[in-house]
């Protein structure tokens, strides 16, 4: 029985649902010293004395640390591939202080309620400086966010810390000043966006201790064990061989936990003190301390033809990186390398970028990365366009978007193998019934309605870098064990790999015993981002599945006596044909627990030359009360091609959270300082994101292409679906009331007054 | 302070802090699946019932239970599987932490409302964010698992 493209359910799914202890917090060691962070008041200042002596008496109290007991070498928590370009720029407590709430000193004591006592006890100092907010300003202000001189670039991405520059880049494909002076019309824009919170329900969690052999022991809710595990030796300064990380489940991620958030304060806790260590943020401490998405501005020129020919974009963007380089110079590159390549008619395109420097909250990775911001501009330009020329937005994309069997210049001159888009818009159009009426009406009660359009791509991992790998094992009684180094977040990767393996070996998925992650046990892998599990360690699965179905056949014959050239393999029994010779699957396991035989396993890796984009289109539906400014999506139409699906489910699943997460970025989501640079809306009744009542209904169909380089002929999913509803939502209210809203979150009080404006 | 409460059907007597959550108790004394997401009555992963009533545990402080009876998602194990199953089936839980919160509120709209129209279900769960699953296949579940339960009575 096939099950790839069935909806199976997820292997932990019953444990979940029953509330079973399985995350980070549900598993700390009872004897753990329980860790609180005082945070800095100030978004730019220096410690200029920190007394302690108080807290430390604080009976229960273990240590209080300060940045005079931690090591002095900066380091990254971006969790990406060595070496990482982002900067190294932090210390695990500074003596500068960059952004409100950065610590300031880490008291570990043998109760929470104790630890939050004494740290009222402790005494700073401060020399409180003017801090550099706006980022619009950041480059070259006299205000820098990082002057010391130990701060290290790894790698060239044109890093300059005395200018408040993170990284720049750009790239052009034709001759784009020429292009547009041909355009018969060109429209020139600028959009906005906002940092967002990830908002993953498990705040960033880790404890740790030391194991029998003295080595460190990390627990820790993170999508990149492997990569924490060399953050931290950079961190602690100690080798990598003397840590381990493991990774339990894991309550949400969405990117905020592809950053080495929490798991350096226990981690340099257990070093010091021996003992173990927990540390668990609080709601407030997730949301003004984690690592948001980056704020972005990004001004766009677009050229086209009357007859809607897009031929010209010139896109530039402005990041606000905050006061850590965090995925700084790799979230930018998306926002112009994943958005131009929608068009395929495009003569000319530039990219050009800047990531800077501010004293607000270090941002990182956000589902989507950069490609959601880009998206926003690009859709939304190409919406104006069609605007202004009077066409239907679908219609201008079917005649300009990418289609198979292209190359995509803007997307590293990639070749587009699989892309079903131009189905996916005539199966939204239907579905939405797109033709079948206006893009605009008024209802009786007075409320506008609008509709609007978008498309949107991602990548499968990247390209060169990512590497998933696979062990799997065929044990006594014939079950396979199958350890996987890829994270699951919820996302099912544990199930869909599980799936892939029964298919490749002709066996049940309860075959198939999987196991992630943990650093001594399992095979390398980059870890579950950048839409790479999938695609990527799906590959590692195929080709170690198709390795250990040899492996049995051959030691198979081996013991029956036959030819192995002739014997087969059909998944329960190796045979030869026309013989009564057969030996089962169970037997052959059972043999190799035994002399004479061996463990039958094989492990390997896949990493790919190409990231082959899966494709979207997203329709919204929007209510307006144009007294309240309050606008509803009420329906909401998204069609995928990710390639195969391999969970039918989890695929669907994923895509309307992904939506929802989308309308949350477009009308409701918004992280805001005061003129201080304190966070203001740092708790979820404050930031809100979108709850079942906003969420609206969401309809979501695929209409997949076969990628040939993926298994299954399989792509990428888990991003691409966040970055439709943006510029589709914005393009409805434009439809409904005239208005172009170029800044998000879309808010009523915006909407109201624009009402007013007309 | 002491309180005696009956938890999942046990009786028994605790020492709590005047000023200690419901929550922090209730994990103390075992009952993991009692997740803590915002301590602010924000997120509805710490609902447990008081008495039979869906309750936000963060906010209640833990003296209050005395005398009373809390059920978690530890005592409704049987039901938590069959309701679950829905889910389960749907692929509607991902990364499952808000589900212990959710699970609890959504059996106690089954006992209350009998036959909850789509918009009540809605307004019912207002309070339990899911940040993965964007609500629809926890719809569809409940959807199921209710007429399930409706077919078994009539
Ligand atoms: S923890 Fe109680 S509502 Fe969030
Ligand atoms: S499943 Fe992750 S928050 Fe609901």
């Amino acid at each position: 029985m096939k099950t790839v493209s069935t909806g199976v359910r997820k292997k932990d799914a019953m444990s979940l649902v029953t509330g079973k202890p399985v995350y980070t917090g549900d598993l700390v060691p009872p004897n753990a010293l329980r860790i609180k962070l005082l945070r800095s008041p100030h978004a730019r200042a220096n410690i200029i004395s920190i007394d302690a002596s108080r807290a430390k008496m604080v009976p229960g109290v273990a240590a209080v640390f300060t940045w005079e007991d931690m090591p002095q070498s900066r380091f990254t928590t971006a969790g990406q591939t060595w070496p990482e370009p982002s900067p190294y720029d932090r210390l695990i407590l500074d003596r500068h202080l960059r952004c409100a709430g950065d610590p300031v000193a880490i008291v570990a004591a043998e109760t929470e309620e104790i630890a939050q006592r004494a740290m009222r006890l402790i005494k700073v100092e401060y020399e409180v400086l003017e801090p550099l907010l706006d980022f619009t300003k950041a480059l070259d202000n006299p205000i820098l966010v990082h002057p010391e001189d130990n701060f290290r670039s790894l790698c060239e991405v044109g890093t300059d810390a005395k200018r408040n520059l993170v990284s720049t880049d750009s790239f052009e494909v034709g001759d784009v000043e020429e292009e547009l002076a041909r355009c018969e019309v060109v429209l020139e824009r600028t959009y906005n966006t906002v940092a967002n919170n990830q908002t993953m329900m498990e705040p960033f969690c880790t404890y740790t201790y030391l194991d029998e052999y003295g080595r460190l022991n990390v627990v820790s809710s993170t999508q990149v064990p492997f990569h924490v595990r060399r953050i931290l030796s950079n961190a602690l300064e100690i080798p990598k061989s003397q840590i381990r990380v493991v990774k339990p489940r894991i309550g949400g991620g969405f990117g905020a936990k592809q950053s080495a958030v929490s798991e350096m304060f226990p981690a340099i806790v257990t070093k010091l003190t021996g003992r173990p260590a927990y540390l668990c943020y609080t709601r407030q401490e997730s949301m003004a301390n984690g690592s948001p998405r980056h704020q972005m501005q990004m001004k766009v020129r677009i050229g086209a033809d009357r007859d809607g020919s897009i031929r010209c974009i010139d896109l530039y963007a402005l990041s606000n990186a905050g006061a850590y380089g965090d995925h700084g110079p790799t979230t930018i590159g998306l926002v112009g390398h994943k958005s131009l390549a929608l068009y395929g008619s495009l003569r000319a395109s530039r990219f050009v970028c800047d990531v800077v420097y501010t004293n607000t909250m270090g941002a990182g990775a956000y589902r989507g990365y950069g490609a959601t911001q880009g998206i926003f501009a690009v859709e939304s330009a190409v919406n104006e366009m069609a605007a202004r020329l009077g066409m239907d937005p679908c219609v201008i994309r079917e005649k300009n978007m990418v289609r198979q069997g292209q190359v995509m210049p803007a997307y590293y001159g990639e070749p587009c193998n699989s892309c079903t888009l131009d189905k996916c818009m005539e199966r939204a159009k239907e579905m939405m019934g797109w033709d079948k009426g206006p893009t605009h009406w008024t209802l009786p009660n007075g409320h506008l309605r609008g509709r609007g359009v978008a498309m949107a791509m991602q990548g499968s991992g990247i390209s060169g870098v990512d590497i998933g790998s696979v062990e799997i094992r065929l044990n006594d009684g014939g079950f396979y064990t199958m350890l996987v180094g890829c994270t699951d977040m919820g996302t099912g990767c544990d199930t869909i790999l599980a799936q892939m393996a029964a298919d490749c070996l002709d066996c049940s998925v309860d075959d198939i015993s999987v196991r992630g992650v943990d650093t001594d046990q399992s095979p390398y892998d980059t870890g579950s981002y950048a839409s790479a599990t999938t695609y990527v360690t799906g590959g590692a699965v195929v080709k170690a599945c198709a390795e250990l179905r040899d492996k049995i056949r051959i030691e198979g014959a081996r013991l029956l006596g036959v030819d192995p050239q002739a014997a087969q393999f059909d998944g329960e029994k190796v045979f030869l044909p026309g013989t009564d010779k057969v030996m089962t699957r169970s037997e052959i396991g059972w043999a190799s627990y035994a002399g004479g035989s061996r463990q039958l396993s094989a492990t390997q890796s896949n990493s790919s030359p190409i990231s082959p984009p899966p494709f979207m289109v997203g329709m919204a539906e929007v209510d307006i009360d144009p007294e309240t400014g309050l606008v509803r999506v009420v329906d909401y139409v998204g069609v995928v091609d990710c390639g195969t699906v391999i969970n039918t489910n989890l695929a669907r699943v994923q895509t309307e959270g992904g939506i929802v997460q989308g309308i949350g970025m477009a009308l409701l989501e918004n992280i805001q300082y005061n003129d201080k640079g304190r966070m203001l809306n740092d708790s979820l009744l404050q930031y809100r994101i979108p709850t079942r009542l906003e969420a609206g209904k969401i309809r979501v169909e695929f209409v997949p292409s076969y990628e040939p380089t993926g298994p299954f002929g399989a792509k990428s999913i888990g991003e691409l679906v966040i970055n439709t509803p943006s510029p589709a939502i914005a393009e409805a209210i434009r439809a409904a009331t005239g208005h172009m809203f170029r800044t998000l979150p879309i808010r009523p009080e915006d909407v109201a007054l624009a009402g007013l404006e007309e | 302070m002491t309180i005696k409460w009956t938890l999942n059907g046990a009786r028994r007597t605790d020492e709590v802090e005047p000023d200690e959550t419901l929550l922090h108790c209730l994990r103390k004394v075992g009952c993991l699946s009692v997740k803590c997401g915002c301590e602010t009555s924000g997120c509805g992963l710490c609902t447990v019932w008081l008495d039979g009533k869906p309750v936000l545990s963060c906010s209640v402080p833990a003296p209050r239970a005395d005398g009373r009876e809390v059920t978690t998602l530890e005592g409704l194990q049987a039901e938590a599987a069959e309701l679950g199953a829905f889910l389960a089936d749907e692929g509607a839980e991902q990364c499952g932490f808000c589900a212990p919160g959710f699970m609890m509120n959504v059996l106690a709209m089954a006992r209350e409302l009998k036959t909850p129209t789509e918009e009540e279900i809605q307004h019912y769960l207002a309070g339990n964010l899911c940040r993965c699953s964007g609500y629809q296949g926890q719809l569809r579940a409940i959807r199921k698992y209710l007429a399930k339960k409706g077919g078994e009575q009539a």
